[in-house]
């Protein structure tokens, strides 16, 4: 918030720190400072090694050249257990967290406060309610962490790290998980985190957290620091040039829609999830030729299982499905999939590729069985090389080979190979969920680029995401999903960015919302 | 930026990949070759001389025309069940019940051997179809099990190979009436002989050994395994089940059809061997017949990392253990039981290959290498 940080004593200081995997340098030369009571935002894209770096820092790796100071002293880390004693905590994205376990049982696992062979549980309790008022970190300690939303579970990772003494944080990627309202609770606390002594790195590839949040903002690509600068000198365009190393468009170019046909029609459609609980509760969604329906809203509000009960992937409860005029309600996979019906599935590498498999094989994944790939039973290598080949040139998959494993791509390259392979099918509906999660701008811009290029073409597209900006940069119409209801559809614009994030947390607005049936 | 971390990604996996190629061959071998120093150690701790056994073992399997034979007849089985196993391993099943897919083969072959008059160009396919559609019928149910319930097949094939092999056992031992059992022998342990038109034709060397005509069937069915999983898009959807059923699923691919299919495919090797057994070797069938022998093709699956071409020299390791073990014994006399240790060490090194890996400061294995062969584990 300040721009006197750099008066303050420096609490951790990376100097030239270098780390080799095999083939890749992850980090080259990297140094950077942290001021006590600041907040370091580490922007970079994914691969640009700023999960290295804390992973070197937190004593998970270790470096093969550079050295790390904490608070003025030239310390060698290699294991958590020595950084968590030098004060550092690590929240990472993924939460390290027991679900059948108390709040209280998971902040003192590891480090567990005994009274002769017994816990203390009183006394660890009383310690956390310390540290919750002092933070302004509201959390039951008796609570089950299972209970627990998303943004209550990051709380307990954060004071499971003040619980251990840290007065350095490194939060991972910590709003990927959260609402617009929880991002906006995070921020709050780590200002409240660094009013009281506290220096946070913060990791993300969120533009605009980055501008609100940060006093300080160093800028990663392949491994090396590329510049530093402040919230107050940075724009949005600017961070996202240095991230890419090239001038970004942040917005997607396009006309307005033409919708034409409705292709998917969805009535009252009901859906359990794993744990049989009605995830998808009476959900009725039209989506037309050649428009972008986007559905908002927070993760695991029963985007994953509508997904899945329009793709055949999962049997719904009750309701129907009507994609082209046909009534597809719990039709196989494969017969959707024959109707036109692509799908860039939320876990590419769980449901979208065989990562084992060559690119070649990945590449023909739904459409193995039909010629040119197969004469009756046999399969056409050659087909399909070529169809490969075509479809690495013309998406941009950057690959030594096809025959190499779909795993020795990144992230947004396995993506555009499924893109690429779902595109390039005969079209008339396609399914794109969380299409560019975790993935690098570059191939964000290309891949929101062809989706609108799709629906130029006449393709009805239902988008799922977690993203807010992406929702409101691709879509025409928006959809907010909240609790596996549908509880407003708008066209793009007619709602805010903080109208929709209410919306997506399960508020009302005041004025009455436009709803579409 | 993105073209230089694509770039140095792309170095790496160069690395990896001419590394992931030999991998598969090289792990087995170090992984055979450490059983073997570590049985020398035990045979030297029981007061043998280790290398008199292993030259034993070595002239045992391979030293004469007939022990070359005996080796080569010895691993038919051994390659064509192992052929069966790896077939599940790859479409994700752990096909822990060769043993009554043996017994199943067996017993149909002994039926239609024994019963059925023609002339041997009919006799002998009809044979040899007829064990393999035993076999597959006793797979079936777990395959169908596992399918339609969910019920783990390595439970089902452990508890189905109890029955078979009790089944087997009243089939041939039954007196009133006789059903299989033969009421020429004595001792009541076997079944009725098969006709000679049953009979496998072959080149007899030495005074017993019979190199029939199962063991080229063998080699074919081999390559057409091969071909069946690489070639083919059953093949194709029997993988892409076993590496990554949610994959399998979005692709459209019916999991519990490929998973019966796949169990069924196994079934059916495991009971050619077993009809191979009957109408090559012995010509009728016995309670104790194959002796575990559906276990040890679980054994050479798993050493040839489910490569149908590496079955042909894992089953030859294994009948070459078995055939040498008598000569060792002589040799350095020692009891026969030394070789099942021997084979349950390379067994212990290739499951445990890190141990190798680190023994002989190979890389360590990429993520995800392991899947076809752990995954029937996870249910």
């Amino acid at each position: 918030m300040t721009q006197n940080g750099q008066e303050r004593p420096v609490v951790l200081e990376a100097r030239g720190i270098t780390k080799r995997f095999p083939g890749v340098v992850a980090n080259d030369n990297v140094s950077l400072k942290l001021h006590k009571g600041e907040v370091l935002a580490l922007l970079g894209e994914n691969g640009a090694g700023k999960s290295t770096l804390m992973n070197i820092l937190y004593g998970l790796y270790h470096q093969d050249q550079g050295e790390i100071y904490v608070k003025g002293e030239l310390i060698r880390i290699s294991n958590p257990h020595e950084s968590i004693a030098r004060g550092i905590g690590m929240v990472h994205q993924h939460f390290q967290l027991v679900p059948v376990m108390t709040v209280t049982e998971n902040i003192i696992l590891g480090n567990e406060v005994t009274n002769g062979p017994f816990l203390d549980r009183k006394q660890a309790a009383e310690r956390i309610r310390t540290i919750s008022e002092r933070y302004g970190l509201a959390v039951d300690p008796n609570a089950l962490v299972a209970d627990l939303d998303v943004g209550m579970q990051q709380r307990v990772e954060i004071i499971k790290a003040l619980y251990r003494n840290a007065d350095i944080l490194i939060l991972d990627e910590p709003t990927a998980v959260l609402t617009p309202q929880e991002a906006d609770e995070l921020v709050r606390v780590m200002r409240t985190l660094t009013a009281q002594g506290t220096s946070i790195i913060f990791i993300t590839h969120k533009l605009r957290e980055v501008l609100e949040v940060a006093d300080r903002i160093i800028v990663l690509r392949g491994g090396k620091v590329v510049g530093e600068t402040t919230p107050a000198e940075a724009t949005e365009a600017s961070l996202a040039a240095m991230m890419v190393g090239r001038e970004v468009i942040l917005k997607v170019e396009k006309q307005p829609a033409r919708p034409g046909a409705p292709v998917l029609e969805v009535r009252g459609l009901q859906v359990r999830d794993d744990r049989r609980l009605l995830a998808v509760k009476g959900v009725d969604l039209e989506v037309r030729a050649g428009e972008i329906l986007g559905i908002a809203g927070v993760q695991g509000n029963g985007q994953t299982e509508l997904v899945a009960a329009l793709t055949g992937l999962r049997a719904s409860e009750a309701g129907t499905v009507r994609i082209a005029g046909v009534d597809v309600t719990n039709a196989t996979p494969r017969r959707i999939s024959e109707l036109g019906v692509a799908h860039i599935p939320e876990d590419r590498q769980r449901d979208g590729l065989v990562t084992s498999y060559p690119l070649t094989d990945n590449s023909v994944l739904e459409l193995y069985y039909l010629p040119p790939f197969a004469r009756g039973v046999v399969r056409n290598e050659q087909a399909i090389n070529e169809h490969c080949t075509r479809l690495v040139a013309e998406f941009d998959v950057r690959t030594p080979s096809i025959h190499v494993p779909a795993s020795s791509l990144s992230g947004g390259n396995q993506q555009k190979l499924i893109v690429a392979r779902e595109f390039t099918r005969s079209l008339k509906l396609l399914i794109a969920s969380q299409p560019t999660r975790g993935i690098d701008v570059g191939s964000i811009e290309f891949i929101h680029n062809q989706i609108v290029k799709k629906r130029d073409e006449g393709v009805a597209v239902l988008l799922v995401s977690a993203e807010l900006d992406e929702i409101l940069s691709l879509a025409d119409r928006i959809a907010v999903m909240y609790h596996g209801q549908i509880v407003a559809t708008v066209k793009n614009g007619e709602l805010s960015r903080e109208e929709l994030g209410l919306l997506m947390a399960g508020a009302t607005l005041d004025r009455s919302v436009p709803v579409e049936a | 930026m993105a073209q230089v971390a694509t770039d140095t990604a792309i170095h790496a996996s160069a690395i990896r990949q001419f590394w992931d190629r030999w991998s598969g061959i090289v792990v087995p071998i170090l992984a055979v070759f450490s059983a073997l120093v570590v049985g020398a150690f035990i045979i030297g701790i029981t007061g043998a001389d280790w290398y008199a056994a292993y030259v034993g073992l070595w002239e045992g399997a391979f030293g004469s025309p007939r022990a070359l034979a005996d080796t080569v007849v010895r691993s038919t089985p051994f390659i064509i069940c192992g052929l069966g196993v790896a077939l599940a391993f790859k479409a994700g099943l752990f096909n822990i019940g060769a043993e009554g897919q043996l017994y199943a083969g067996a017993v149909a072959s002994v039926v239609i051997g024994a019963t059925l008059q023609m002339p041997p160009i009919f006799h002998i396919p009809t044979t040899l179809i007829a064990g393999a559609l035993g076999g597959t019928a006793w797979a079936a149910i777990a395959g169908f099990l596992k399918a339609r319930t969910g019920a783990h097949e390595v439970i089902n094939t452990i508890m189905l190979n109890y029955i078979a092999l009790r089944i087997t056992d009243w089939l041939i031992r039954s007196k009133t009436p006789y059903i299989l059992g033969d009421p020429a022998d004595t001792t009541g342990a076997r079944s009725r002989l098969i006709a000679e038109t049953a009979r496998l034709p072959g080149i007899q060397v030495g005074s017993s050994t019979i190199l029939h005509l199962g063991i080229p069937l063998a080699i074919v069915l081999v390559f057409v395994v091969a071909w069946l999983l690489y070639r083919t898009t059953i093949g194709f959807e029997m993988r892409t089940a076993g590496t990554n059923p949610n994959a399998a699923r979005y692709a459209g691919i019916s999991v519990p059809r490929t998973i019966i299919l796949a169990m069924a495919c196994a079934g059916a090797l495991a009971g050619v061997a077993g009809a191979i057994e009957v109408a090559g070797v012995r010509g009728s069938l016995s309670a104790d017949f194959f002796s575990g022998l559906g276990f040890d093709a679980i054994a050479v699956a798993l050493l040839a990392r489910a490569n149908p071409i590496g079955i042909i020299f894992s089953g030859l390791l294994w009948g070459s253990l078995l055939t040498g073990a008598r000569l060792m014994q002589v040799r350095a006399s020692l009891s026969i039981d030394v070789i099942k240790i021997v084979q349950a060490l390379i067994i212990m090194f290739v499951a445990a290959d890190q141990i190798v890996r680190f023994i002989y400061r190979l890389p360590k294995r990429k993520p995800g290498e392991e899947t076809q062969l752990s995954k029937g584990w996870g249910g």
